[in-house]
């Protein structure tokens, strides 16, 4: 049979387009949690406009999705491992590697959900939109736990670079970001802040030759 | 009690004025001295019919806006009819305005007035629930008083709505429609900014009044007298009493119940030639004190120097301050009374509270006026509710009317011999979430 | 039927995408907050309007139809 001949068949072929996919997936998904964190911290990316950030973010959100698709597509119709229809998005419910393809499973629902709410943000109520694209903090690190152990793909080589180098940035990323909201001011005490500021420079002036400088922007920051 | 209060006969209506107030000065009315004087509660018994009377009566809001009542009423029990939802109806007693003291005089003396008009104002809508919201420190006691007053009523059955009292924080936004809403729904004090009006959707989701206390008292007496009696002082376009806050340059305020369309100098007495006027308290606008004496108290004259009515507040500065100083003071706690929730606000009015300092003293900068003026521009129209723009009109008065002090502050100089601030001014500024609570 | 631009100032945090999206209706103020042509949006400017609206990461940004 042609199968013990050659070594690559069609089965070989989807079940290595699945894991082919699988990765550049993890590495959208990656950019993509990267990307928000920028959005909300109001980041520029050099040499690009302002709305890049948010186009960025939601295109290649949307690009991730179609690689979640098409590996999720692929995994299900390789007959080399026997994964249902329905454990794509039910936890548990393959045969094959039950927890490992349900940490999948979980990421895809959440991932669905996200993309769902913001495609139909109009709609919704501010505290619900905001509810569910938190969820994509949960969304991500279940996505690695699923890349790292549902193949072994991302213990060796290159691809172990990829998936360590991905987790770094998206651990370093939140605790920028964290870090960055504990300095926030809240809301009560953003106005006695930027009075005392504009006050000590007005009273400098009197004192010394005038200060230079951009005027100072006070936002939620 | 600090202010001394009178009624202010006008020739003709001797016997008209006042209304609201008691005859005899600080006299509080209790129940049964208020039902001698007025006569028992006319509930109509259906909601709407006092609508007719509000409108026929032309009478308009009280708190400052001077939004015409009966529309209100419509649009609140067209909501409610609308969403088949019962409407909450709010007697507005923050009286967040440090300059005025007439709700606080009004709830001392005739609460009863006020919590008939309440209860009117509830059958009009259909509302099943009734709140008076006040701003307890601003006077001793004056929660205990409503409390007798409540119990006095509760007592004899008078009212059909159960009517609830709140306080509102020491806030100068407190008494802002949307922020009251917010913090009698349990969150800060603070503008909120969401269509549609809260005629439509208000207090627990529900269609929501939303009246002043004086308000409420006219519309209590409209419904005993009528619209006609209503119109018997005032002007044509502007009808009926109201009660202003009055500070002359020697004495404490005085409370004074006046018609609309009297001369602001029969209000405010002899004025010094040099001194100027404020009208509208501290989003009002500042005036000469000699165009102001030619004034009458309506939206029509005091529109010829840009001012409004407002909630009746008169301040008559000595020619001895420096209005540049007082209203640079006055600029500093409005603008750290800003809720901070809007970039424009929350960055505009430190920055023009900054410079008006600067030009409030000697040889400022060349740049501040401009800026100011810039600032002020910014600033208006792009909030979530008026506080910037109402600022930003108090300062733009300001560098007109004291023109004159501006360029002897850039010459180093000032007409002013006395540094004692005379605008009142409350002290401390919110510094944590708990003081918008 | 005319739509025009409001911002809802609470939720502004100046980001700013909306005045790259529609230079000719929105600049920024020297803060960095939307400054928004009070006029009704011109039909050829429609779709550079919705884009900036669904650019705003905050939805602050809306048209209004009247």
């Amino acid at each position: 049979m042609l199968e013990n001949v050659s070594g690559i068949n069609s089965s070989t072929a989807l079940w290595y387009a699945s894991r082919a996919t699988g990765v550049v997936a993890l590495l959208l998904m990656t950019a993509v949690v990267l990307l928000g964190i920028m959005v909300t911290r109001q980041g520029r990316l050099p040499g690009l406009p302002r709305f890049a950030v948010t186009g960025l973010h939601r295109n290649l959100s949307l690009v991730a999705v179609v690689f979640i698709g098409l590996h999720v597509l692929t995994a299900v119709t390789d007959s080399y491992v026997n994964i249902p229809l329905t454990a794509v998005v039910v936890p548990l419910a393959s045969p094959y590697e039950p927890i490992w393809v349900g940490l999948g499973a979980v990421s895809l629902d959440i991932t669905v959900a996200v993309v769902v709410t913001s495609l139909l943000r109009r709609h919704l109520s501010r505290r619900v939109w905001r509810a569910v694209h938190l969820l994509a903090y949960l969304s991500w690190p279940v996505a690695w736990l699923h890349s790292i152990t549902a193949s072994h793909d991302l213990l060796h080589g290159w691809m172990f670079v990829i998936g360590v180098g991905c987790a770094l940035l998206v651990v370093v990323a939140v605790g920028w970001r964290l870090a960055a909201a504990a300095r926030d001011v809240p809301r009560a005490q953003r106005v006695s802040l930027l009075m005392s500021a504009v006050h000590d420079r007005t009273s400098q002036r009197h004192k010394s030759a005038p200060v230079a400088g951009p005027p100072e922007r006070t936002s939620r920051r | 009690m600090t202010a001394a209060t009178t009624g202010m006969p006008t020739e003709g209506t001797a016997t008209e004025l006042p209304r609201l107030l008691p005859v005899s000065g600080q006299h509080q009315e209790d129940l049964r001295a208020h039902v001698a004087r007025h006569g028992r509660l006319p509930y109509r018994d259906a909601p709407g019919r006092l609508i007719t009377d509000a409108r026929q009566a032309g009478l308009t809001g009280r708190g400052g806006a001077a939004f015409p009542v009966h529309r209100k009423l419509t649009a609140v029990l067209d909501a409610a009819s609308e969403r088949r939802r019962s409407p909450v109806v709010i007697a507005n007693g923050a009286e967040s305005e440090p300059a005025s003291d007439k709700d606080a005089t009004l709830l001392w003396l005739a609460p009863h007035l006020v919590l008939d008009g309440l209860q009117l104002a509830a059958e009009a809508t259909g509302a099943d629930q009734a709140i008076l919201y006040t701003h307890a420190q601003r006077r001793e006691d004056v929660g205990k008083r409503l409390r007798q007053a409540m119990a006095e009523r509760a007592a004899v059955g008078i009212d059909r709505v159960p009517v609830e009292l709140a306080e509102s924080p020491a806030r100068f936004l407190s008494g802002q429609e949307t922020a009251l809403i917010n913090h009698l729904g349990g969150g800060p004090a603070i503008p909120t900014f969401m269509p549609p009006r809260v005629t439509e959707r208000g207090l627990g989701s529900a269609p929501t009044l939303v009246q002043n206390v004086e308000t409420l008292a006219h519309l209590a007496l409209v419904a005993r007298h009528g619209p006609h009696w209503f119109r018997q002082v005032g002007t044509k376009t502007e009808p009926g009493s109201m009660l202003c806050t009055i500070r002359r340059a020697d004495g404490s305020p005085r409370i004074a119940e006046v018609p609309m369309g009297i001369p602001l100098r029969d209000v405010l007495g002899p004025v010094s030639r040099d001194g100027a006027v404020l009208i509208g308290g501290y989003h009002g606008t500042w005036a000469a004190a000699e165009e102001a004496a030619r004034l009458t108290l309506d939206n029509q004259s005091l529109s010829a120097v840009g001012a409004r009515v407002g909630a009746g507040v008169l301040i008559t500065l000595p020619a001895d301050r420096c209005g540049l100083a007082e209203t640079a003071r006055t600029v500093r706690y409005l603008a750290l009374e800003s809720a901070g929730q809007c970039g424009p606000c929350l960055n505009g009015l430190p920055r023009i509270a900054a410079a008006l300092a600067e030009l409030a003293g000697p040889r400022p900068r060349r740049q501040a006026r401009a800026d100011v003026e810039r600032w002020s521009g910014l600033v208006t129209g792009r909030g979530a509710c008026h506080h910037p723009d109402g600022t930003a009109r108090f300062v733009g008065s300001a560098l007109i009317t004291f023109a004159t002090e501006l360029d002897r502050h850039a010459r180093g100089r000032c007409a002013a011999t006395n540094s004692q601030p005379f605008l009142p001014i409350p002290r401390g500024s919110a510094r944590t979430e708990e003081d918008w609570l | 039927m005319t739509e025009k631009l409001t911002v809802n100032p609470i939720e502004c945090e100046g980001h700013g995408a909306c005045a790259e999206l529609l230079p000719e209706l929105i600049t920024l103020d020297e803060w960095g907050y939307p400054i928004i042509d009070d006029h009704p949006v011109p039909p050829f400017l429609e779709r550079d309007a919705r884009a900036a609206v669904s650019a705003c990461p905050t939805l602050a940004l809306r048209l209004l139809r009247s």
